[in-house]
């Protein structure tokens, strides 16, 4: 975990007391909404539907109990009781009131959290691999050079103001489990010849124009990326569209220029400014690695986890489905799904968050992690004492075991709340997980992601789900799109439009025959609905969304 | 021929508390059943920037359709009718005081 130094507090608490005179020059009305925009935008707060939000920053999805309980605490104290966290590590509460936001950010400074840079066109949210630091099959842990990149572009003068919004994310691991390549900048720490180095992809992105992200480095060297990011982060700041919003992200200037070119302009960029870099961010990264060293794992009979597994049937189907090979022996990884059947994905209550922070001080080593598919991670459990976290988790509605199953669902907030949207997305969400629950098939079905958007940005990662739906405002009714076999992977790919869109009634009645007619078409029970749809491709997948239309045509 | 005007009222979030309001003859209520209905384009536009003007109360001012049934505005939209009542999954927003 980062330990924040004397500079890091100052730097908050500077940074705070300047929005709460902003705040105070808006109500006053010495500030016009035009002027304060920007202003509340920096620091995480958007004006949406009902209400404000204020979407507060988890880098690289990180949390320890002190934190998680601080959580808690304001949306008790300033929201309605729970917080929404989002498909890039964040939480957001979709109440506060104006007068109370600089409270609540002076709250979050005491535990080392802000919600600076959430919005804006900056260089946003730092994420990671949620297993970061844990997963078996790691290189090496992604949150030290996450956290690097956070203070370097945090106020980075020459940076905020960007063409567009700027998502970077970072995997220590060849099983990309932080989307990587639909990021403007993703990383992947790689090892050649016992040197560690980046990965270096860019230009990926969901919204209106989909694009899969290219490698514009193979290996580059550890003590090159800042300046390296720097380069990339400069050139796209000249070159970008500013003329367009919807060609204003790097994917846009990548695709019109070309990878080789950009290249090009990034290394002419990188000779120029690699001499200003003296060294200092290697000795800070160096200093940042120290504090995310691996806790002290403690040996430990697993006999109360086998005999749980062997006696327990809901305690073995959640095993079965939330639990990750940890790198040390006796340990696992656990997924606490924030999808219980029929309740909004992402959602915790603030006793549900109180209840996660004390197994983590209690069983795991004080750590929390968010993924970016809306559950949260104990990173580090021995295996002995996963019957006692169950059991508890069970009785605060935390014991679903769908991981990664077709009710683990990704869903943006939708026109329940986000004032952008063109659908509801949460609702179709409910009921999809619920109506698999009814016919508790879902385990039968096994590994599918849903993500559903409530409009063309994306934020439900849609073009990567299995099945993706995206909600449209179509002659004023809403209106779902299907597209599938989108994967979000290390190997990503952007879903096929399946065809015509559906009403509210009818998508959830299109996803079951969808889901049926892979249970009639897989080779065996083994072969995935990707793994299917990619044998089969697209037409049967369309035959049983549209049998209308298949018998119109016989 | 250009289309004919339907009915509207003016419609904004407040300042402080960052919710749905609408223009009434007097002020602002944060019930669209109190609202003032608009039938007539050159009003409307007058009334929008006067509304647009209060900067130091309201957020984002703008015209949204209505359907009037005995003299009660009604969302034309599913839009202003989330607006208008609160979020799908939870009793929150003005449907608690409904």
């Amino acid at each position: 975990m980062y330990h924040y130094t004397d500079f890091d507090h100052a730097f908050l608490k500077e940074r705070n007391a300047q929005f709460r005179a902003q705040v105070e020059r808006r109500i006053d009305g010495s500030l016009k909404e035009d002027e304060f925009k920007p202003l509340r935008l920096m620091n995480g707060l958007y004006l949406q539907l009902h209400a404000y939000m204020l979407r507060v920053a988890i880098p690289y999805g990180t949390l320890n109990a002190a934190q998680m309980r601080k959580l808690a605490d304001i949306a008790e104290k300033f929201d309605k009781g729970y917080g929404h966290f989002t498909t890039r590590q964040n939480i957001q509460y979709n109440w506060p009131e104006l007068r109370d936001v600089p409270d609540m950010l002076d709250e979050l400074a005491k535990v080392n959290l802000h919600a600076i840079q959430t919005s804006g066109n900056t260089i946003r949210n730092v994420t990671a691999d949620h297993f970061a630091g844990a997963a078996a099959d790691e290189v090496a842990d992604p949150r030290p050079v996450a956290e690097l990149i956070r203070q370097w572009s945090t106020d980075h003068p020459e940076f905020q103001f960007l063409p567009r919004k700027f998502k970077v994310a970072v995997s220590g691991s060849q099983n990309d489990r932080a989307v990587i390549k639909t990021h403007d900048i993703g990383l992947q720490i790689v090892e050649n010849k016992g040197e560690i180095g980046y990965k270096v992809i860019v230009g990926g992105g969901l919204g209106r124009t989909p694009m899969i992200g290219k490698v514009l480095h193979d290996f580059l060297p550890q003590k090159d990326l800042l300046p390296y990011l720097e380069a990339i982060v400069s050139v796209y700041n000249l070159l970008g569209r500013r003329d367009n919003k919807y060609k204003a992200r790097i994917k846009i200037t990548v695709h019109e220029n070309g990878i080789d070119d950009i290249r090009q302009r990034v290394n002419a960029r990188f000779a120029q400014i690699r001499p200003t870099f003296t060294g200092v961010d290697q000795q800070m990264l160096a200093r940042i690695e120290a504090d995310f060293a691996a806790p002290p794992f403690r040996p430990a009979d697993e006999a109360p986890y086998q005999n749980a597994y062997q006696h327990d049937p809901l305690f073995r189907s959640w095993a079965d489905t939330n639990l990750s090979a940890h790198r040390a022996p006796g340990y696992a990884i656990v997924s606490i799904s924030l999808k219980a059947h029929g309740k909004t994905p992402g959602d915790a209550t603030a006793r549900q968050m109180r209840l996660m922070a004390a197994l983590a001080e209690r069983y795991g080593h004080d750590e929390l992690r968010i993924s970016h598919e809306q559950n949260v991670i104990l990173p580090h459990v021995h295996k002995a004492d996963l019957p006692s976290i169950y059991a508890a988790l069970k009785a605060e509605g935390l014991g679903t075991a769908n991981i990664g199953l077709i009710s683990d669902i990704i869903a943006c907030p939708g026109m329940d709340y986000c004032a952008l949207a063109t659908a509801r997305s949460i609702p179709i969400a409910q009921d999809i997980a619920t109506r698999f629950d009814e016919l508790k098939l879902e385990h039968d079905v096994g590994p599918l992601k849903i993500k559903i958007s409530g409009c063309i940005n994306a934020c439900g990662h849609h073009h990567v789900g299995h099945i993706g739906i995206l909600g449209l405002d179509r002659a004023g009714v809403e209106n779902y799109q299907i597209t599938l076999g989108g994967d979000g992977t290390q190997d990503a790919a952007i879903g096929e439009r399946a065809g015509p869109g559906f009403s509210a009634d009818e998508i959830i009645p299109a996803v079951e025959r969808l889901v049926l007619a892979y249970l009639d078409l897989r080779a065996e029970p083994s072969e995935t609905f990707l793994q299917t749809y990619r044998r089969l491709g697209l037409h049967p997948f369309k035959a049983a969304l549209y049998p209308e239309t298949r018998a119109d045509a016989a | 021929m250009p289309k004919p005007f339907t009915p509207k009222v003016i419609t904004a979030n407040a300042l402080l508390e960052g919710d749905v309001i609408y223009l009434t003859a007097t002020g602002w209520t944060r019930d669209l059943a109190q609202a003032d209905v608009l039938t007539d384009e050159a009003d409307a536009d007058l009334r929008l920037i006067e509304a647009s003007a209060q900067t130091d109360h309201v957020v984002g001012v703008y015209l949204a359709d209505v359907t009037v049934k005995n003299g009660i505005p009604h969302p034309a939209h599913f839009r202003e009718d989330f607006r208008a009542r609160g979020p799908s999954n939870y009793p929150h927003g003005k449907q608690e005081h409904i």
